[in-house]
């Protein structure tokens, strides 16, 4: 059961995806990109990640999905024009680097971990029972990655500065 | 177990979006396909999280404020550079290129 929700969780995923990369609208595409998110969050609570799926929903799809529809508003690209799709060659060349990717990312998916490294099954549920779901991200994160968590409020900070820099004609 | 199942459709959405980044000359479309990318990685993190502790979804934590960072830098790149060729296609952004 949980098994046929998580396929067609990822086969929508995947559809969606294959569909934003083909959309010759900017605005279609961020569309399905969207879609492809909202799959990829409910995957995320079928594999135990129910506050990251909440974060995926606001961050992606809420915040920066928006920031993606602002800008092509901005810039006004929503209007019919030429396809920016590439020729017959570009799709050729594309299509085989992809194949050759593929090829080498899928035998992944058939890898076994060593039961040395590996937690007994069920033990993140019974964590999340007993820390709370949000407790259970957030002691390590605030534990064992504090310093991480604190360089990633200067890369924040960072980033602010840059992206006000960048887009105001003159300071 | 879902391990198997996330890696390959992980797999698969990684490569569609190096697919979208090859195909398409339209730069707000490449960068959503970089975001697609990024998806995939992070749905491998939660993935493999699982069955090896909750270091995994702290590490996806992190991936998306490096994301939601490029993507405010990025964004604003693309309008300075709209702001001087009218376009954002790849194809016109050639300063570099000889001749």
């Amino acid at each position: 059961m949980t098994s046929t929700i998580f396929w067609s969780f990822g086969i929508l995923a995947m559809l969606s995806a294959l569909l934003c990369i083909t959309r010759k609208n900017p605005v279609a595409s961020a569309l399905w990109l969207v879609v492809t998110l909202f799959s990829i969050a409910a995957l995320f609570v079928l594999l135990d990640a129910q506050f990251l799926a909440v974060l995926q929903v606001l961050v992606y799809a809420g915040a920066i999905m928006v920031l993606f529809l602002f800008v092509i508003m901005l810039l006004n690209l929503g209007r019919p024009g030429p396809s920016d799709i590439k020729g017959p060659l570009g799709l050729g060349v594309a299509v085989l680097l992809g194949a050759a990717l593929l090829l080498l990312l899928q035998p992944l998916s058939r890898t076994t971990l060593p039961s040395a490294i590996t937690l007994p099954p069920g033990s993140v549920p019974a964590l999340q029972q007993q820390q709370g779901i949000v407790g259970s991200v957030a002691n390590p994160l605030f534990g064992a990655y504090l310093i991480p968590f604190e360089i990633t409020s200067v890369l924040l900070l960072a980033a602010i500065v840059g992206a006000v820099v960048l887009a105001k004609r003159k300071l | 177990m879902l391990l198997g199942p996330a890696l390959s459709i992980s797999a698969v959405l990684f490569t569609l979006g190096v697919l979208g980044v090859l195909l398409r000359r339209n730069a707000i479309v490449i960068f959503m396909c970089v975001e697609l990318m990024l998806n995939a990685v992070n749905l491998t993190f939660v993935a493999l999280a699982q069955s090896l502790g909750m270091g995994g979804q702290v590490f996806v934590f992190f991936v998306m404020a490096v994301a939601a960072a490029e993507a405010a830098v990025g964004l604003a790149i693309i309008l300075a550079v709209y702001r001087h060729k009218q376009s954002v296609s790849l194809q016109n952004m050639n300063l570099l290129k000889d001749g």
